[in-house]
């Protein structure tokens, strides 16, 4: 730990889109974004759908060029666009993963799980013979707790979690240290969450991983991550020790967030008194002025809305966005 | 509180199948619970249990190949299997909603929200002026909290938020004033503080128009919050129901500890490993003999595999179908 194996500064990710009359417009999907992962750990992203966390995960590894900002890997920048600075990223793609969230739509329905967990060894030129190619990817399948067997079959012979586990045993197949984890449960059923979930931090145990771990289920964010942002229209409003930001939310968006979880308890969730926000996220193509969630922000002044907020450190290692905690 | 005694509905061993080239799936077999007036039962499983089956199975929204072979289901007295078609249409709307999962495919993208909403009240009275309906339209568009809603009235789901669909949905299902509300998965594609929104907003709605509610749910939170009681499901049997408070304080079915025990909870303290139930949902087209739990049950006795295990009864009318509840320690010891 202490050591970051990826940092992000200032990221910004816009979209172009027509607008009426063919204007061009933007999605201001991601806003001036900093933060750092730590080599070894799991950083934790949370937020409503459309809040740009996907966008994120995804920018970071480059599968979407950023507008700006600079992304720095292991101490290398890939990507910095105002000093016009962009990689190639083979190299990279071995050291950095994805596993998506939808695994039925993310494996090719043509191929046999054995295609496309060795199209990455192919890739990569990381067997030397056919023999260690079927080797490997017997080893994987075993390692993500599935038949050495299965490697004939297509995708579709497999359930949902099954599905998944192929998705992993793919991401793993070229030895990554960083994986982006894009949902990789909430397209599950319940009781196949937790096999998922005890499997990832059994992999990260195993293989010192590191995740950037993207779900809208904030108990599992918690329960898996070390530290977890919160995102909300393309900025992130608050960072911090996950067990700190659950229990002592400072930004009024994530105690509004922590307070709409219910929980699995009679007693406690009727007691909890909900803050209710009024109204819906507002579109990113023309985001609020100023802190973008005054528009729904109980404790909103003149200066939220014509002033953004920086992250700004509260207490050692919390971060947050707002200016009501300057005080 | 006299009221309560009496049933609105009552499900009796219904069974539904399937009858597919591949041979039947019996997606519901066999379930049976009451639910009294103004009281809200969550039902909990995942997907496949037939949850979404049974609600369709009251409604009579089964479609070929699904059919029911067995069981009945009486509301107030009346056989609703027996309706003939017209009866059903009285039935459907008028004592009996259903709210969906996902609004967008739920609302005619091609009727304004007043039209969509205005349609369930001329088709169950004919008497209504189209002036009257649209002001009861407005009216109930005010209830489920959408704002400007003489506005609203006239503009297509498309423009609507996600939330605010949601609304419309309950709007139109609670605008002829229904006794039972059937909730399918009502807040499982919305965020939570969408979520939230519309969980205070049925509540509420619950307390002031006294409906009934069966909420459909695999999320036990939610029905942590908003149920009284709760019935389990898991591969078309309910294996375990009761009150919440037992459900969640006092679970005694091995498949409701082993979901309650694999969430990762909010309220944690500290990091506690979760404890998942190994194996995958049964194949309802080979079911195992005995208990459908069995294979993926950690106490599974011979027994469980041999027979399917009858219900034990508890206090408060909690129930759960489990052989544990009749060996105690003494199946494991025989084997």
């Amino acid at each position: 730990m202490g050591e970051k194996l990826v940092e992000v500064d200032n990221l910004r990710k816009y979209f172009q889109v027509k607008g009426r009359g063919g204007r061009k417009q933007y999605v201001q999907a991601v806003e001036n974004v900093s933060l750092f992962i730590n080599k070894g750990e799991t950083l934790g992203l949370v937020g409503e759908s459309g809040c740009g966390k996907t966008t994120l995960g995804r920018t970071i590894i480059r599968l979407y060029e950023p507008t700006s900002g600079r992304i720095t890997y292991g101490g290398e920048v890939i990507s910095d666009v105002e000093n016009h600075i962009s990689v190639n990223m083979l190299p990279y793609r071995r050291k950095m993963q994805i596993i998506f969230q939808d695994p039925s739509a993310s494996l090719d329905p043509r191929m046999t799980v054995g295609e496309i967990i060795g199209e990455a060894l192919d890739i990569h030129k990381l067997c030397a013979s056919k023999q260690d190619r079927t080797d490997r990817i017997r080893e994987l399948l075993d390692k993500v707790g599935l038949n050495t067997e299965h490697s004939n079959r297509f995708p579709h012979e497999f359930s949902g979690g099954q599905q998944q586990r192929i998705g992993i045993a793919r991401a793993l197949a070229v030895d990554p240290e960083f994986i982006v984890c894009d949902e990789p449960i909430s397209a599950l059923d319940v009781s196949i969450q937790s096999q998922v979930v005890n499997m990832l931090e059994d992999l990260q145990e195993e293989l010192g991983l590191t995740y950037l771990f993207i779900a809208h289920d904030i108990s599992v964010v918690r329960h898996i991550s070390n530290r977890i942002g919160v995102m909300y229209l393309g900025c992130l409003v608050e960072l911090s020790e996950s067990y700190e930001l659950c229990n002592n939310p400072i930004h009024p968006y994530t105690k509004t967030l922590m307070s709409a979880v219910p929980l699995p308890d009679p007693i406690k969730s009727r007691a909890n008194k909900r803050i209710l926000l009024e109204g819906d996220v507002p579109s990113p193509i023309n985001p609020p002025s100023g802190c973008r969630f005054h528009t729904r922000c109980p404790y909103a002044s003149e200066r939220c809305r014509q002033e953004m907020p920086a992250l700004k450190e509260y207490s050692p290692g919390h971060y947050a966005a707002c200016h009501m905690l300057e005080g | 509180m006299a009221e309560d005694n009496k049933k609105l509905l009552e499900v009796k061993d219904l069974a539904v199948s399937f009858f597919t080239p591949a041979g039947e799936v019996k997606a519901v077999n066999g379930i049976s619970y009451s639910l009294g007036y103004n009281e809200v039962m969550g039902v909990v499983g995942e997907s496949g249990s037939g949850k979404s089956v049974e609600a369709y199975a009251i409604m009579g929204l089964l479609q070929s190949p699904g059919r029911v072979i067995g069981g009945s289901i009486t509301f107030e007295g009346r056989d609703v299997l027996a309706f003939n078609e017209e009866e059903r249409r009285q039935f459907r709307g008028n004592e009996c909603s259903m709210i969906f999962q996902n609004p967008m495919t739920c609302l005619n993208p091609v009727y304004t929200i007043g039209n969509q909403l205005m349609e369930a009240l001329t088709c169950h009275d004919s008497g209504i002026s189209k002036d009257e309906a649209r002001n009861r339209a407005i009216e109930m568009l005010e209830k489920v909290g959408i704002n400007n809603a003489s506005k609203r009235v006239d503009q297509y789901p498309h423009e609507f938020s996600g939330g605010m669909r949601q609304r419309a949905m309950i709007a139109m299902a609670l605008i002829t004033r229904p006794k039972l509300l059937i909730a399918d998965e009502p807040t499982t594609a919305l965020d939570v503080t969408i979520q939230a929104q519309i969980l205070e907003l049925m509540k509420e709605l619950q307390e002031k128009e006294n409906t009934s509610i069966i909420f459909i749910t695999h999320n036990l939170g939610v029905v942590a919050e908003i149920c009284d009681k709760v019935s389990v499901m898991y591969a078309g049997n309910i294996i375990e129901q009761g009150d919440v408070n037992d459900i969640f304080y006092s679970p005694q079915h091995p498949y409701t500890k082993g979901l309650l025990a694999s969430m990762p909870r909010l309220d944690a303290e500290g990091h506690e490993r979760l404890i998942p139930i190994e194996g995958t949902p049964i194949d309802l087209l080979n079911p195992p003999a005995g208990c459908n739990f069995g294979p993926r049950c950690a106490e599974c006795m011979k027994v469980c595999t041999r027979m399917k295990p009858p219900y034990a009864e508890m206090e408060n009318g909690h129930r759960s179908a489990c052989w544990l509840h009749f060996m105690g320690n003494k199946g494991k010891e025989d084997e």
